[in-house]
């Protein structure tokens, strides 16, 4: 799979990350190198393996649904750069 | 030129659990802003989510409550958007292997029964509520809701109008109840459609291009944005022009439909398994175990009702509207199973319209269903007729005579003349004192009848039997 310079410009809006021309160029080499080493990954007979989706092959644990965690809004406000009326205030977003 | 519309739905149902899918945070509705938003639902660093074992067992009786495969491993993914409600700057959802795959749900519409597919249903966290008022130019963000657990149900494009999805989402709004895994309550939003609709030539394989309008909280929403959404559709194409594929929300105050966003500025959500965790197993002997814990479902009980009662399709969908009706009804008709369709018809007419009235549920009723059937029992061996019931059925909801039907039928001096002799008086008195009535009735005169009756009716004040004062008033007239 080739990579455009496009391509690194979208994915870095996407995650909103702020690079310049000089930078996405970068960026274009060293992903284009991590995609060449997939695609000499994918060389790699693997028809009798199953898919995995996590790395350890363990399964997940759940929890009780019971209420364990109390108002600690006081502790996580002092954190936060502004807030009113209990709620927390970010720049304005309107989609 | 002759449309089809072609509708799929997407459902948010709140799964009614206690604590939060992935914390332990509360769940309940209504509490003040950022109370019950946690470390993990706040995404402070280093926290990691742990999946509530309720969240899971609802979303698998969803899928055998619609005979649908439960898929193990289940995997969860991240969907990754920027929102400041979203404070991961992802949520976790599932995108492969969504823990129920396929089923059906079946519907009925003018007493019509549809089968419509379903795609899946997964498990996914709710977002935070922002609020753009009165914070001087910035935006309040509340995170109560964030991490609140949902099954978002996904059906395929198998209704074709606006009456067919409603009947499909109220199907559905019914089994999430029935089932207890969601209590339905849509002004909260623990129940949001999402519609899927494009339109394309009668008689054509091919789907149009389609428009998503979101987050419908009523059903009556649900129909008419369905319905100027194909309009609009239409319009555009016998215009010769095309759809854009976009997001569309629908204004309730203007009803139509306006552009959200286009397919060009869509959200490449960038889906990943979410590495904090970890396959979800479902062994065959949790499922086995959760399959006992479901009631009879709605489907199987109307087919019960018309098989053991006879009742017709419209009265059993009636009465399994909610299953607390259905167990009313249940109960109600196991003290007096050979007038089923008595007790079906009450329950419909006399009760419903009372709950109604007075915007009660049927658990609330103070006509209990064996207060009901105390009066069913006096109409069915003749001593009060339906119209004096009514009056009895009045008594009974009021609580008056201690919720006594004889005592009731008594003191309001209800009970029915049905005694032969007493009728044949009654009626010889009546003959005797209208003599033309009879020469016309016997000339022919139909309409002489009912005066006759209506005389007869009224000199017992409403008392008499009607069926055996037709009886003996045609034996004497035709003697």
């Amino acid at each position: 799979m080739t990579l455009s310079l496009n391509d690194v410009k979208r994915i870095a809006d996407l995650a909103y990350i702020e690079i310049d021309d000089n930078q996405a160029q970068a960026t274009l080499t060293q992903l284009s190198s991590i995609f060449n080493l997939i695609e000499t990954m994918q060389s790699v007979d693997t028809t009798s393996v199953e898919p995995m989706s996590h790395s350890q092959s363990v399964t997940q644990r759940l929890r009780d649904d019971i209420v364990t965690d109390s108002d600690q809004r006081a502790l996580f406000q002092a954190l936060a750069p502004q807030v009113e009326e209990g709620l927390y205030l970010v720049p304005q977003v309107i989609e | 030129m002759q449309w089809e519309i072609v509708i799929g739905l997407e459902v948010h149902t709140q799964l009614s659990t206690q604590s939060k899918i992935f914390s332990g945070a509360s769940t309940a509705y209504g509490a003040a802003p950022n109370t019950q938003a946690c470390e993990v639902d706040l995404a402070l660093p280093g926290v990691l989510p742990v999946l509530n074992k309720g969240a899971v067992e609802r979303a698998i009786k969803f899928g055998l409550s619609i005979n649908a495969k439960i898929n193990s491993p289940s995997i969860f993914a991240r969907k990754n958007y920027f929102y400041p409600d979203l404070p991961k700057g992802y949520q976790i959802s599932q995108f492969e292997l969504p823990i129920v795959q396929g089923g059906n749900i079946h519907i009925q519409l003018d007493g019509e029964e549809k089968i419509i597919r379903l795609t899946r249903a997964h498990l996914e966290e709710d977002a935070g509520k922002s609020l753009h008022e009165d914070f001087h130019g910035m935006t309040g963000i509340d995170l109560n809701r964030a991490g609140t657990p949902l099954l978002e149900i996904v059906s395929e494009p198998d209704m074709r109008s606006s009456a067919e999805a409603v009947a499909y989402a109220k199907t559905l709004h019914t089994l999430v109840r029935w089932i207890g895994i969601c209590d339905g309550n849509m002004q909260e939003g623990s129940f949001r459609c999402d519609a899927n609709v494009s339109v394309r030539p009668m008689g054509s394989e091919k789907l149009g291009t389609r428009c998503e309008i979101k987050n419908l909280n009523s059903f009556r929403f649900l129909e008419k944005a369905i319905d100027f959404e194909a309009r609009r559709q239409i319009e555009i194409l016998e215009d010769g022009g095309l759809i854009r594929q976009e997001t569309r929300l629908y204004d309730a105050n203007k009803d139509q439909t306006r552009t959200m966003r286009s397919k060009e500025d869509a959200n490449d959500y960038r889906y990943f398994p979410d590495p904090d965790l970890l396959p979800l197993e479902i062994s065959h002997d949790w499922i086995e175990q959760l399959q006992k814990t479901l009631p009879e479902l709605p489907q199987a009980r109307r087919d019960r009702y018309s098989a053991q009662f006879g009742l017709s399709k419209y009265d059993a969908s009636v009465l399994t509207g909610s299953r607390e009706m259905a167990d009313y009804f249940d109960t109600a008709v196991k003290l007096l199973p050979e007038h089923a369709k008595l007790c079906a018809n009450w329950i419909m007419g006399e009760i419903s319209g009372q709950l109604n009235k007075e915007n009660m549920e049927i658990t609330d009723c103070p006509v209990k269903p064996s207060d009901l059937v105390a009066l069913l029992a006096r109409i069915s061996d003749g001593t009060i007729s339906g119209k004096a019931a009514k009056t009895v059925f009045e008594s009974l909801w009021q609580g008056e005579h201690g919720k006594n039907v004889d005592t009731i039928i008594a003191t309001k001096g209800l009970k029915q003349i049905s005694d032969d002799n007493a009728i044949e008086k009654l009626v010889d008195d009546v003959l005797a004192a209208n003599p033309q009535q009879v020469e016309d009735y016997r000339n022919g005169k139909e309409k002489a009848f009912n005066s006759l009756i209506g005389q007869i009716m009224k000199a017992t004040q409403g008392k008499a039997n009607p069926a055996q004062v037709n009886a003996i008033l045609k034996k004497k007239l035709t003697q």
